[in-house]
């Protein structure tokens, strides 16, 4: 679906990618991971047609996105990262006059709509307008939008950034549906519990670099150990105690607020500190995550 | 003279401080210098009237000769519709300030939010905003003035006695302006008020005399303001007085006085919600 | 199929908002006749042999088109960039930005021709049209429309502040539809000043509408004034075509 080999993005003399190479097979689920400013958006719009690559090869559903534009974008859906719904019209006329750019006829479009939207639950808001919908309405609606001309590939910049946690789930939901249908999606997200949930395989990004590839689980088990220990104290700044604790687990990262210790037995781990007369403030084994992978790999969270 | 009344009345009611009166136009000062382009648009609403002048005034007074006035006066057609063009460019100038502007701020910028938030009190903002809305308008009226002296469409003498009724014309639509804006509900009223404006433009003894009208319409126009404030600043430009002026002056200071006690209960209310 | 789609997405914007236009689409241009052309025109005897309401019907005719082609093109198209994003939703789909451009000049052609042809509705009451040839003056009109819209669209197109449109308002639309021959003839300009008039398209199109409606010839031989509002028609869209580019790039 898509093939990228050395794809670069330069906007004067600043690089937004630089250089990577991928491969989306149908059916995938694929994400791009990684902290705002990584190059996620600017490979998503050259792979949306819609921006040009400075260097490198890019194929999209094996067509050349440069001379082929129209035509590729045309069995493309994109849902964009701010929503661009039409202000103006009902929810149900949003869908009917995009669909109308892909040249669906009017009653196909209808159907369509209509469908899409008692898929995305928002039947009932059809003849609303846009604007008194809640953000993870507008987002969905989206959605609904970018399926309209029933595209063999999705493309999805921060499905759920923004949203209230309740909304996140209900669109996840949706887009998992979506995933069982054959659906190939790509999307970016700089959640890594989006990433898990919605990703069968992820690309980490960082500076315009991809940095880690694989299957979630797979970039856990690589990169990080089982379990992270979150360890908190009352006295002195984390980082005092990268020395004290030495030894302990595989490895250990101070963050401003709390140190964390990597260790396939974490309640082992926690027993060791104690053996050595510190107690932490707070105590928290938890399973690695691809948050941990990320820290791991470029020394940064992914939120700050 | 009006407006020293009205400020001083206010003043007098212990309801406003002219210190944060003076706020509320520091603010519009300062709006003023910051977008790119907005000096010129300030400086280029003089130009509105002054064109209108010269295309109907000029051009189509080429073809329409003198005009005989009901006092027998016979004045050339550009020397009958540069009043006409005053007195509107006072009233839009106010009325642009204290409805669309007024409304912009107050919905959309969060200004006045921002202002109750401090010692400022709604009849401030009011006060604050008409007063500004003169002072811009006066930079029109009395460039436009000058133009009609120039031009010799009124002698030195008239321009200075206009320019107050200016401001009196001024200060009753921008009263009324403001209490309209209370009762604003959303983008679609502006439609309205432009409506109105536009017609009341084109047809209140602007461009032809109003007793061509049907005695019926004649009547119509009569009702409505603007009627009053042209035929109140072209009998001062013409230099024909008459004590029918005395009727158009009492009518505007009846609507500036209507407009502010309206506004004034109003405000709280709205702004204050 | 692109084009087509823009336009729809215009026209059903349009059936959802007309109400709002009604006034300065349909009622002003009538107001404007009634104040100036029988108001002021009872104190004017005859303008080029005919009577100045006869005279002015077409002027306002095609005015009307112009500041309608003018303000579609300002607010609707800066806003569709830059708070709506409408355009670039449209980026995401097999729509071209030749579509874009043409699309909207269709609706700008479709507009202009609504209310052009509301409007000699009413002056046909007034008995203001004198020839056959009247049927021609709303596709003057579209034209004219398409010739002022498309290059202002490659203005708002360009520009990130709103406040632009008051000057665009201020120094070029008011002052072409006072001067250039809606009110008075351009003759009676200065000479120095009368190339300017010659230079708007609305000259051009306010002397075809009133050779049509009065049927007689125009000052230019029809021809050229067809091609010179032709030619505004072409370069403003090959630079909004440019501009709406430069602005969805990137």
């Amino acid at each position: 679906m898509i093939y990228a080999r050395g794809l670069v993005k330069r906007f004067g003399e600043f690089t937004a990618v630089d250089g990577i190479d991928l491969e989306v097979a149908p059916g995938e689920a694929f994400g791009f991971l990684g902290p705002n400013g990584a190059g996620k958006s600017s490979t998503m719009r050259m792979i949306g047609c819609v921006s040009r690559p400075t260097a490198g090869e890019l194929r999209i559903l094996d067509m050349d996105p440069v001379r082929e534009g129209p035509a590729i974008r045309g069995r493309l859906g994109v849902c964009p990262q701010t929503d661009n719904l039409d202000p103006d019209l009902t929810v149900f006329e949003n869908l009917t006059t995009y669909a109308r750019y892909f040249g669906i006829p009017r009653p196909e479009a209808r159907r369509r709509a209509a469908e899409l939207l008692e898929f995305v639950q928002l039947t009932e808001k059809s003849g609303s307008t846009v604007d008194p919908l809640s953000g993870g309405m507008k987002r969905r609606l989206s959605i609904a939008r970018a399926m309209i001309n029933e595209p063999d590939l999705v493309l999805l910049d921060e499905p759920t950034t923004g949203l209230d946690p309740q909304a996140r789930h209900l669109l996840w939901e949706r887009l998992f549906r979506l995933k069982q249908r054959g659906v190939t999606l790509v999307l970016t997200t700089h959640y890594m519990d989006e990433a898990e949930q919605l990703c069968d395989r992820l690309v980490v990004m960082d500076a315009g670099k991809i940095v880690a590839e694989g299957s979630p689980r797979h970039l856990i088990e690589t990169h990080s150990t089982r379990e992270v220990v979150e360890l908190r104290f009352g006295d002195e700044p984390p980082a005092a105690y990268v020395e004290k604790l030495a030894g302990i687990g595989q490895r250990l990262d101070p963050l401003p607020d709390r140190l964390l210790l990597y260790s396939d037995d974490g309640d082992g781990a926690v027993d060791e500190v104690h053996r050595r007369g510190f107690t932490p403030s707070s105590v928290l084994v938890r399973r690695a995550t691809l948050e941990d992978v990320f820290l791991i790999l470029t020394g940064r969270t992914l939120v700050d | 003279m009006v407006t020293t009344y009205a400020v001083t009345q206010a003043l007098r009611g212990g309801i406003v401080s002219p210190a944060r009166v003076g706020a509320v136009i520091n603010r519009n000062v300062g709006a003023l210098r910051s977008g790119p382009a907005y000096w010129m648009v300030l400086f280029s609403g003089f130009f509105e009237p002054v064109l209108y002048l010269l295309s109907i005034g000029i051009g189509v007074g080429a073809l329409v000769g003198d005009l005989t006035l009901k006092d027998g006066q016979v004045i050339t057609y550009a020397a009958f519709v540069a009043p006409a063009m005053l007195a509107v460019s006072a009233m839009s100038g106010a009325l642009a300030e204290t409805t669309f502007n007024f409304f912009f701020k107050f919905k959309y910028v969060k200004t006045y939010d921002a202002m109750l938030a401090t010692p400022l009190r709604p009849a401030e903002i009011a006060a604050g905003e008409l007063l500004w809305a003169m002072i811009r308008g006066s930079l029109y009226t009395g460039a436009f003035l000058i133009v009609m002296v120039a031009m010799g469409l009124t002698s030195a003498g008239w321009a200075l006695l206009a320019f107050p009724a200016t401001w009196l014309v001024g200060l009753a639509f921008g009263a009324v302006g403001m209490a309209a804006s209370t009762y604003i509900r959303g983008w679609q009223d502006f439609d309205l008020i432009s409506a109105g404006q536009f017609a009341m433009f084109l047809f209140s003894g602007t461009f032809s005399p109003v007793q061509d009208y049907p005695p019926a319409v004649e009547v119509l126009i009569a009702v409505t303001p603007l009627y009053h404030a042209v035929e109140l600043i072209r009998g001062i430009t013409t230099g024909s007085l008459g004590w029918a002026m005395l009727g158009h002056v009492l009518y505007l200071i009846v609507m500036m006085a209507l407009g502010l006690y309206v506004a004034s209960r109003r405000l709280t209310t709205v702004l204050c919600r | 199929m692109g084009t087509l789609a823009v336009l729809e997405r215009a026209l059903v914007s349009y059936k959802r908002l007309w109400q709002a236009s009604v006034f300065s689409s349909f009622i002003l241009p009538v107001l404007f006749v009634i104040s100036i052309g029988i108001g002021v025109g009872g104190y004017v005897g005859d303008v080029d042999g005919v009577s100045y309401l006869d005279w002015i019907v077409p002027g306002v005719l095609a005015s009307t088109a112009f500041q309608m082609a003018v303000g579609e093109s300002t607010f609707p198209v800066l806003g569709d960039f830059k708070w709506v994003k409408g355009y670039h939703a449209m980026r995401a789909t097999p729509v071209g930005i030749g579509d874009m451009v043409a699309g909207y000049q269709l609706y700008i052609a479709f507009r202009v021709i609504i209310a052009s042809v509301v409007f000699l509705g009413v002056s046909a009451a007034f008995g203001a049209i004198h020839s056959p040839w009247v049927v021609v003056t709303p596709f003057v009109c579209a034209l004219l429309g398409v010739a002022v819209s498309a290059p202002t669209s490659a203005f708002s197109a360009s520009i990130e502040n709103d406040s632009y449109f008051a000057l665009l308002f201020r120094f070029v639309v008011i002052p072409s539809t006072l001067f250039a021959g809606v009110f008075f003839p351009v003759s009676q300009l200065p000479a120095l000043l009368r190339p300017l008039a010659y230079a708007s398209p609305l000259w051009h199109a306010v002397e075809l509408c009133r050779s049509a409606t009065l049927g007689v010839a125009p000052p230019w031989p029809a021809v050229a004034h067809v091609a010179y509002l032709l030619l505004w028609a072409v370069l403003g869209a090959l630079l909004a075509v440019r501009a709406f580019r430069r602005r969805l790039s990137d």
